[in-house]
């Protein structure tokens, strides 16, 4: 069974536009079936709990019963943090009290039949693995790649219920499956600075130019990774850390699932690579071209 | 005709605060077939003891109710008092007038009146006492101790040398336990083979000791004075009747890798060999999981089995490994042994023998960052912890006792304190305080108590190895409570010049050749970060493996981290709540040497106390069978926790239930279930509660007030 | 210890909010060790817990170091205790944003209210208005601005405010959490 209901989140379709487009293209390829939930809104990302729990809950609700709506009791999200913000609403959803006072904020009886899985852990299942495996045209020989989970794909362990939280593995797997090298660095899930980007850049420049400096201590081409937060803080910003000082950087920053693109033989532009910031077609031009057809 | 005497204890205010003594005194006078009433305040002072011992003499009085505290208490005291003035120490009652009436009660008025009604059913249930008498077993002066380390090592001594029997049995090769691994002690810096070492041979050249290594405790049965034990004693596949611990197997075992537990998994051990050169006994065993020979033997014997040879073909065939090679026989040690003290054919051998008492000394084990320790999951179910440390991932990152045997002269590298990375000396170590202790989270929110001191200690001695060494301690809190202890930790910061930081570490990572430690330092209130060489984790107590099981077949009590619950925390804390069963040392908790060796030694106290009388006398107030009434039914056998009912064939070829009174408790289980009210409870018969129940309700109420009409359940 | 009547009311609604009982931190600082911000905050969350321990709320409040935890989640994961920190940072927060008290990093606070008016006009996030609004309500009028145009060629922001149909629901999904939080502030 390989269909889930589909939630993109805000990024998708903005500044993860190439999240997005891999996305769907890799999961077409794999025979993977998405259904967009119709009529999706934010999530609420980082802003709605911090004004007030209850409309960060009232709005992944909402979404948590047109995911249902769509017929499949399996929904997967993309996005580290939207994935986050359904996984505390369907936590807080175990209390009888806080439940109802829920479901009344969001004007209605919320599902809590939903299985809500990150795409990283969709795409890691033993079966759908090994069908990647197999479908692999294009290994990618010769990349060193570190693998990037962020913070909210495995933190805190109790709510995500997705790999360890001090060293992950299962984009590492994904990565090794692909052909790829992958380095061990700190980082893996340490903090790219988050939504702090507008409001406090100077932080995310440090803690994103940390967290390059540490990719290319470890020998890595570049970085693999899931969240679209990371990605921008990552990708958007190599050009105003170089101006403030922080490094001389030029590392290409990959989703994992453009990643599997390539490995599968798709095109960069039906991937969205050509729309990264920092250049990152030519890497991919050193990966030895496709084996098979 | 009964001569009751009723004696009311203020307990200076604990009851006289709450309950009006002399008038429950007064309402006493008025009860059937009491003859004296008093009341005073603290009865179980020696004033008080003689004025109930004066008026049993003065109105021959038969019968004694003591109005006062909780029998768990002063029970005993009573008892004595009672007997001493010629009445029958089972004739006297307590009426708990304090845990069951002033403690929880406010009103005055209200708790004397309940104060009556309970002075009232003792009365009641005296009137109806039998005059009991104790019973006698025999007593077996033989003592078990199980767990060799430094606890049981006490035990054993301090009871050998009281003239006693002892076997000591202990489950791995040698004695010496964890004491045996360190290389000094605090506070004093001993080393510690050197004040370890000397008991070890004490105890395997005590005329008293029969030591038992490799060896465990397979069942217990039986009661204080009479324990039946079977003991395990495993194959060791050399017999150390003839062995002379030459040392040639060891040095000539061709099996050189496998990882040794002693040396903390710093080392490599042979198939047969010797814990460390001064295991006592000093002689070597066959680790059958890694013995050529042995695996060997055993293909051959399935191999065999699998194509049905006979067993002179058997001897003839060579089996083949998992890989389809053949195996190679070996035997190169029984080959050699001068003394033909190689035995691949060894086996279990189970004996059962009767002790008298039982020490629990089976000490502790330690808290693994792998969560190999939570035993009370399924292997697969098991999760590491603390990943953020690197343990596991990073060479350099070990734990407290690794860094032990890397400064012990008799460990993996000859006591230079190197990195297991690269062999190179660390110059700046980072000590990492409270691992698996005080955290919730990993269920461990006690403290180890040991870890403070014996940081400060190594990083005492990684200058003493080293004097350019900079070492840094990040702690939550110094715990230093021992003599001179907290000089001490003092010590390792003001001379040795240790670095401490009070706050923890988020992070250890790889950077070249060298670690970053990423910290926080709570009272400068920043972060921190160390460029380390080496991590040390000062990793927690936990219990022994095995523990539950073994508290189990002792039917001990104990704790949810399975340490041994005392008696009593404070009155009694080297006895468990089974009589005959001691425990000295961690097995009731983390502790440092000096503790241990002090309840190793009151343990052996008590028994040696224990073993001083003649016999064992065996409570009354415990339930027998009326065999003329018993159909056999085995409901009694069925409900009783302790195992204490047999059956017994009745003249005319019929069974009965018999109750062993050595074994039974008297907790009324049997009694309460028998459907023929066959069983009787002495001292608490069915007589004597009708006759309490009938008094609760036949009293008129004079004292208390008008009752309030209760509180509907339901709001309207 | 006694702290203003001010602080008790504080702490009241942040136990209630978030469910934590602070009682329970030990201030052993693990929290403070792993937090990204590290260097960049005035007070540490240990600190921020140590000072609505110390009935000093206000001091939590006015730091820095609460509008610059991005809730990475890295404290609750390691916390011996077991405090729920995020929980707590967001009632703090929460707090905060709904008495109009002036938050230590101002912009921080702007950048949530821009966010969420998007999302309660739009039901999502409108890039270009939210970058615009940041910055003409914080001031800071030519932040970011050097991506606009890479970002706008690529096609990762759109020139138009996305809408979805049931923009009414997401309205009023806005209306009742509000009312729910206020009704939790007076109790």
């Amino acid at each position: 069974m390989n269909a889930y209901s589909y939630y993109p989140g805000c990024s998708l379709h903005g500044t993860a536009v190439e999240y997005g487009l891999s996305t769907e293209a890799v999961c077409q390829a794999l025979g993977v079936e998405l259904r967009e939930v119709d009529d999706w809104n934010c999530c609420g990302a980082s802003s709605a709990h911090v004004a007030n729990r209850w409309l960060a809950h009232g709005l992944v609700a909402r979404n948590m019963r047109l995911a249902r709506a769509t017929g499949l009791r399996d929904l997967v999200i993309p996005c580290a943090a939207c994935f986050a913000r359904f996984k505390e609403t369907q936590a807080a959803l175990a209390d009888p009290e806080t439940a109802a006072a829920i479901e009344e904020v969001a004007g209605g009886a919320v599902p809590r039949d939903l299985t809500i899985d990150p795409l990283l852990a969709i795409l890691s299942e033993p079966g759908l693995l090994a069908k990647l495996q197999a479908a692999v045209v294009r290994p990618l020989a010769g990349l060193k790649l570190a693998p990037y989970y962020g913070c909210l794909l495995t933190r805190p362990p109790e709510v995500a219920r997705f790999d360890d939280p001090e060293d992950p593995q299962t984009l590492d797997r994904l990565l090794r499956v692909l052909g790829a090298e992958v380095v061990s660095w700190p980082g893996k899930t340490a903090c790219c600075g988050s939504s702090l980007a507008l409001s406090r850049t100077e932080v995310v420049l440090d803690l994103s130019h940390q967290l390059l400096a540490w990719a290319e201590e470890a020998g890595a081409d570049a970085i693999a990774t899931a969240c679209p937060m990371c990605h921008s803080n990552l990708d958007m910003r190599q050009g105003q850390m170089r101006r403030a000082g922080k490094g001389d950087h030029a590392l290409p920053v990959y989703y994992f699932t453009e990643l599997v693109g390539v490995a599968l033989g798709i095109g960069n532009s039906e991937l969205g690579i050509s729309r990264h910031l920092v250049e990152a077609a030519a890497l991919l031009g050193r990966v030895p071209a496709g084996t098979r057809s | 005709m009964a001569r009751v005497g009723v004696f009311v204890c203020h307990c200076g205010s604990n009851i006289g605060g709450t309950v009006d003594c002399a008038a429950v005194a007064s309402a006493a006078r008025e009860m059937p077939g009491v003859v004296h009433a008093s009341d005073y305040k603290y009865m179980c002072s020696e004033p008080g003891q003689r004025l109930i011992q004066d008026k049993i003499a003065a109105e021959q009085l038969d019968r004694v109710v003591v109005a006062s505290c909780s029998p768990r208490m002063h029970e005993p005291t009573f008892r004595r008092t009672v007997a001493a003035a010629g009445v029958n120490p089972y004739r006297m009652e307590m009426a708990n007038l304090r845990e069951h009436c002033s403690w929880v009660h406010g009103d005055k008025p209200v708790a004397t009146a309940k104060a009556v009604e309970i002075v009232g059913m003792l009365v009641a249930k005296a009137l109806r006492d039998e005059a009991l008498r104790p019973g006698r077993a025999e007593l077996s002066k033989r003592l078990l101790v199980i767990g060799g380390g430094i606890a049981g090592i006490q035990a054993a001594l301090d009871v050998a040398n009281a003239g006693y029997e002892v076997t000591l049995v202990e489950r791995t090769p040698t004695i010496g336990g964890k004491m045996a691994m360190l290389d000094k002690t605090f506070p004093t810096l001993d080393c510690s083979a050197c004040i370890l070492t000397p008991l070890m041979v004490d105890v395997v050249q005590h005329p008293k000791i029969r030591l038992m290594t490799s060896a465990e405790v397979e069942e217990v049965h039986g009661f204080v004075g009479n324990f039946d034990v079977t003991l395990r004693q495993k194959a060791r596949y050399v017999d150390h009747a003839v062995c002379n611990g030459c040392g040639t197997c060891w040095g000539k075992c061709p099996v050189k890798d496998v990882v040794s537990e002693f040396d903390q998994g710093m080392g490599a051990r042979t198939a047969v060999y010797l814990p460390f050169p001064q295991a006592i006994p000093n002689k070597p065993v066959i680790d059958a999981a890694h013995c050529r020979s042995i695996a060997y033997r055993e293909a051959q014997a399935r191999q065999a089995a699998e194509q049905g040879l006979s067993p002179e073909q058997a001897t003839k065939l060579r089996p083949v490994g998992p890989d389809g090679k053949k195996l190679p026989p070996c035997g190169i040690c029984e080959k050699l042994c001068t003394t033909k003290a190689i035995r691949f054919d060894d086996e279990d051998a189970l004996v059962t023998e009767r002790f008298g008492a039982i020490v629990v000394a089976s000490g502790y084990d330690l808290f693994m960052l792998d969560g190999s320790h939570d035993e009370q999951l399924a292997p697969e179910e098991r999760k590491p912890y603390y990943g953020e440390y690197g343990y596991g991932r990073h060479p350099d990152v070990i734990t407290a006792l690794q860094l032990e045997r890397l400064m012990n002269a008799s460990g993996p590298t000859k006591g230079e304190v190197v990195r297991p990375s690269d062999g190179k000396h660390p110059r700046a170590v980072v000590f990492i305080a409270c691992v698996g202790s005080r955290d919730e989270k990993v269920g461990r929110p006690y403290c180890s108590k040991i870890c403070c001191m014996y940081t400060a200690k190594q990083a005492i001695m990684l200058r003493e190895h080293d004097p350019r060494v900079e070492s840094y301690v990040f702690y939550m809190d110094l715990r230093a409570g021992g003599r001179s202890y907290d000089e001490f930790t003092r010590r390792a910061q003001e001379v040795y010049g240790a670095h401490y930081l009070r706050g923890r570490v988020s992070r250890v990572y790889r950077k070249g050749e060298r670690y970053v430690v990423q910290g926080y330092d709570g009272l400068l209130g920043r972060p921190v970060e160390i460029e380390a060489d080496l991590v040390v984790l000062a990793n927690g107590v936990t219990s022994a493996r095995g523990s539950v099981e073994l508290m189990q077949k002792l039917s001990i009590s104990y704790d949810g981290y399975g340490f041994i619950n005392e008696a009593h925390v404070k009155l009694r804390p080297v006895e468990t709540n089974t009589a005959g069963i001691y425990l000295a040392g961690c097995a009731a908790g983390p502790k440092d040497i000096p503790d241990t060796v002090s309840q190793a030694s009151a343990a052996a106290a008590k028994v040696a106390g224990l073993f001083a009388r003649p016999f064992i006398e065996t409570e009354p107030t415990i339930a027998e069978v009326l065999a003329q009434r018993c159909v056999a039914c085995h409901l009694c056998d069925e409900v009783c926790p302790y195992g204490a009912v047999t059956f017994v064939e009745q003249k005319g070829g019929r069974l009965a239930a018999q109750i062993n009174p050595a074994v039974c408790k008297g907790c009324g289980v049997c009694a309460a279930g028998c459907r023929g009210r066959a069983i009787v409870l002495h001292g608490f018969n069915d007589q004597q509660l009708l006759a309490e129940v009938e008094s609760l309700f036949a009293r008129p109420l004079p004292l208390r007030p008008a009752r309030r009409q209760p509180e509907p359940l339901i709001a309207e | 210890m006694s702290g203003s009547a001010a602080s008790h009311e504080v702490l009241a609604f942040v136990e209630a909010a978030s469910g934590q009982k602070l009682r329970e931190c030990y201030q052993c600082s693990k929290c403070a060790a792993g937090c990204p911000l590290g260097q960049a905050v005035d007070l540490s969350p240990q600190q921020i817990i140590r000072a609505l321990q110390l009935g000093q709320a206000e001091r939590a409040l006015d730091s820095r170091g609460l509008w610059m935890c991005v809730g990475c989640q890295t404290c609750v994961t390691r916390c011996p205790c077991e405090v729920d920190l995020p929980r707590v940072m967001d009632a703090l927060r929460s707090y905060a944003l709904a008495t109009h008290r002036p938050a230590a990093l101002g912009e921080v606070a702007v950048f949530h209210r821009v966010f969420l008016k998007s999302i309660e006009l739009l039901g999502r996030v409108y890039e270009v208005g939210l970058i615009g609004g940041f910055n003409t309500l914080s001031g800071h009028l030519f932040d970011s601005v050097d991506l606009a145009w890479p970002l706008l060629v690529r096609g990762k922001i759109k020139p138009l405010p996305p809408r979805i149909r049931a923009r009414g629901e997401v309205a009023a999904i806005f209306a009742r959490a509000e009312a729910r939080r206020a009704m939790e502030a007076t109790r």
